[in-house]
């Protein structure tokens, strides 16, 4: 199998080499093909313009920073679930971890006083262990990850429900975890430490899946899984690797996640599970696995945030971005398949 | 009505937010939840067990929403503080999550068996009817706490809380606060995509407070955007949902304030929502400049009315609703008379406070400290 540094891992057959020079479909095709996270950079810049005619106010530098603001919760997690969905599986338990991870930080603190640093730290070991579970019920007992996640998103969001008995915890101005909260003004843009944590996030993984062996691995096992057993990856390790790592992206989210709530609330990111998968789905990384690039995801939770935003401002009913956001799904799963079949 | 525990309550409603976009994985999520949540039927301070002694000793069955919020809970605790004084063998049992009446269904079949003489009920749905429709034919006097029943002589009398009173005391203090300054007004309600009675209920109440015609008795956002108020002139600058939880009531008053700067009164639905809406207006620094109206009455969110996050929140008595209905149960198995609604309502009427710091003209208010004492939560 071919696996080429720029993440698109889908093979290249004699094929499509020889459908190469024909029509200006076929010439797209190719062009989305090679840059998965190309159509959804389209939507957005679309988006972005349509919205700035509706409403002049959306292209201040003050609401822009909203926008980055809002996202980061989202777009963190959705960086987990892209290392999940390339391995071909899905993770629906992502937004039930990051609110426990949340809760158990900040209950650290607030009623045990712990250090902040510590709790943070035990906090993302929470949500790295949690994914540990979910990871090894995959690749020991073999059971598909849907079902996994399905059953463990109950039994995190109960666990979540007993340990925070229904109520929100409301930190201490200063506190250490709400430094995802902290503002660095330059004019009128307000960037949160927490949006640049989320940055960050994107370049380390981006990075580590483009650079290093277990990026490709995790490709590969996410295209094929007999080849690459074939090939010598020790496929159950990717695959562990992939749901821990993603408990990474999950602590990071809930610690932006305290920062933007204040303390821990057991209700808040409540939504985040399927709001990952759209942002994840919209940014082209394919359902089916080993297909897509990490930033597609920041661009896909950018897009929903985007309409969020844009029809708020716009006076829209909020029914209208729900309706939104779900034409941009199917439109987005629509494009995936036209870009995998081989015949444009 | 009331219903105001739907505010409160998390779990599966609040899931179907806003990426009912991946439908089929919406749907499978939840159902998940369904399975999920904590405690069913727990045996509260059980009754069979509890000395057969003491012939005169009367069997009530509390049987709650849920045991995953605070809100439940104080009912829970006071309903159990009430038994205790009134020599009365209480079961409490509760569903597993919203919406889950088999295992109210269960209890209330168990009351009857176990010979209780009345049930408490918060209703998860309209298939717990047929069961408590047993009940009274069996003899039991059926009491519906915060919600009424659908319809409601499914039960004999709901003790309930007002929240148009509650959204009115609010808008009331809102347009008297305003001292006859433009109010541009930001609508955080709890959803888009569903009809909640709790949610139009305190909406309309706001909105009836300040004396603007909500235009429409069931939907949210039906008034004129502009016009004028008791007090002057207004503009409603936004409606926006918050699934009733903190974050929500961010991204809610964040979009609210990009869309209009000059934002100065905040209605919430309830204090998650409000608390979200300070976060929002503290990073725009705009902190103390808006005023914020918040229902509820917890005991976290009287300090927010304390310290000022809050310029004021509406109480509601969860624990009252249930405690007078221990309370009159116990006294009806006794040869006592009937509870009877409150005059000029359908329920019997708990009560709706209003909790602020600074007094108005016109408006009875309550002193945070007052309030503490009658507040819910920890």
């Amino acid at each position: 199998m071919t696996i080429q540094s720029s993440g698109d891992t889908a093979p290249v057959t004699a094929e499509d080499f020889l459908n190469r020079p024909a029509g200006i479909g076929q010439r797209v095709h190719s062009v989305l093909h090679r840059q998965p996270a190309l159509s959804p950079a389209i939507v957005l810049l679309l988006a972005g313009v349509a919205f700035a005619l509706l409403n002049s106010r959306f292209y201040s530098l003050q609401n822009l920073s909203l926008v980055a603001q809002q996202v980061a919760v989202v777009g963190a997690l959705a960086a987990g679930q892209t290392l999940v969905v390339l391995t071909a599986g899905i993770d629906l338990s992502i937004g039930a971890v990051m609110v426990l991870a949340s809760l158990v930080m900040s209950k650290l603190v607030f009623d045990s006083h712990v250090n902040g640093l510590l709790a943070l730290l035990i906090g993302a070991a929470v949500a790295i262990a949690a994914q540990a579970v979910n990871g090894l019920l995959v690749t020991r007992i073999k059971l598909p990850p849907f079902i996994v996640t399905l059953g463990s998103l109950s039994v995190f969001t109960a666990i979540t429900l007993i340990y925070a008995k229904g109520q929100t915890i409301a930190l201490q101005p200063g506190s250490f975890l709400l430094w995802t909260a902290d503002t660095i003004s330059i004019g009128s843009l307000h960037v949160t430490t927490g949006v640049l944590l989320m940055i960050a996030l994107y370049a380390v993984l981006g990075f580590a899946l483009r650079y290093t062996a277990w990026g490709r691995h995790l490709y590969a096992v996410g295209d094929d899984v007999e080849a690459s057993r074939l090939a010598g990856i020790s496929v159950s390790r990717v695959l562990l690797s992939a749901y821990m790592v993603a408990g990474l992206a999950i602590a990071v989210a809930a610690w932006i996640l305290v920062g933007r709530v204040g303390g821990g609330d057991p209700n808040s990111g409540i939504n985040a599970n399927l709001e990952s998968i759209t942002a994840v789905v919209i940014g082209g990384t394919s359902l089916f696995g080993g297909r897509g690039v990490i930033f597609g995801s920041l661009i896909g939770a950018l897009i929903v945030q985007v309409f969020d935003n844009g029809l708020a401002l716009a006076g829209f009913d909020p029914n209208y971005q729900v309706l939104a956001v779900g034409l941009l799904v199917i439109a987005a799963v629509s494009v995936d398949q036209w870009i995998r079949s081989v015949k444009a | 009505m009331n219903h105001s525990d739907t505010v409160h309550v998390p779990n599966s409603r609040r899931q179907v937010g806003r990426t009912t976009a991946a439908a089929g994985l919406a749907l499978c999520v939840a159902t998940a939840l369904a399975a999920c949540s904590s405690s069913s039927t727990t045996a509260g301070s059980g009754s069979s067990s509890s000395s057969g002694s003491g012939g005169s000793k009367v069997g009530v069955s509390l049987i709650l929403k849920t045991l995953t919020n605070p809100y439940f809970v104080s009912m829970e605790n006071d309903a159990k503080a009430a038994a205790a004084k009134d020599n009365v063998s209480l079961t409490v049992a509760a569903g597993t999550k919203d919406g889950d009446t088999q295992t109210q269904i269960s209890a209330i079949d168990n009351a009857i068996s176990r010979g209780d003489k009345g049930i408490l009920i918060t209703t998860n749905g309209d298939a717990v009817n047929a069961a408590l429709n047993q009940a009274k034919q069996a003899g039991l006097f059926v009491i519906a706490l915060d919600t009424s029943p659908n319809p409601p002589s499914t039960a004999d009398i709901t003790f309930a809380t007002d929240n148009v009173q509650a959204g009115k005391l609010d808008g009331q203090y809102a347009a008297t606060a305003l001292g006859g300054k433009p109010a541009v007004i930001a609508m955080l309600d709890l959803f888009n995509n569903q009809v909640v009675s709790v949610d139009i209920d305190r909406d309309h109440g706001f909105l009836q407070g300040l004396g603007i015609n909500p235009g429409s008795t069931t939907q949210n956002g039906q008034e004129a955007k502009t016009g004028s108020y008791s007090g002057g002139s207004y503009t409603v600058a936004c409606h926006q949902p918050t699934q009733g939880a903190i974050d929500g009531g961010r991204t809610a008053m964040e979009n609210c304030l990009s869309a209009n700067p000059n934002i100065n009164v905040v209605y919430a639905i309830n204090e998650p929502a409000a608390e979200g809406a300070y976060n929002a207006l503290k990073a725009a620094g705009k902190a103390g400049q808006v005023a914020i109206y918040a229902i509820d009455g917890s005991c976290a969110g009287l300090k927010f009315v304390t310290n000022g996050e809050f310029t004021a929140d509406v109480a509601q008595y969860p624990g009252k609703m249930a405690s007078l209905g221990v309370d009159s149960i116990a006294k009806l198995a006794r040869g006592g008379s009937k509870p009877s609604v409150t005059t000029g309502k359908s329920f019997y009427d708990t009560g709706t406070a209003l909790v602020a710091t600074k007094s108005v003209s016109g408006v009875t208010i309550q002193s945070p400290t007052d309030a503490a004492s009658a507040c819910w939560g920890s």
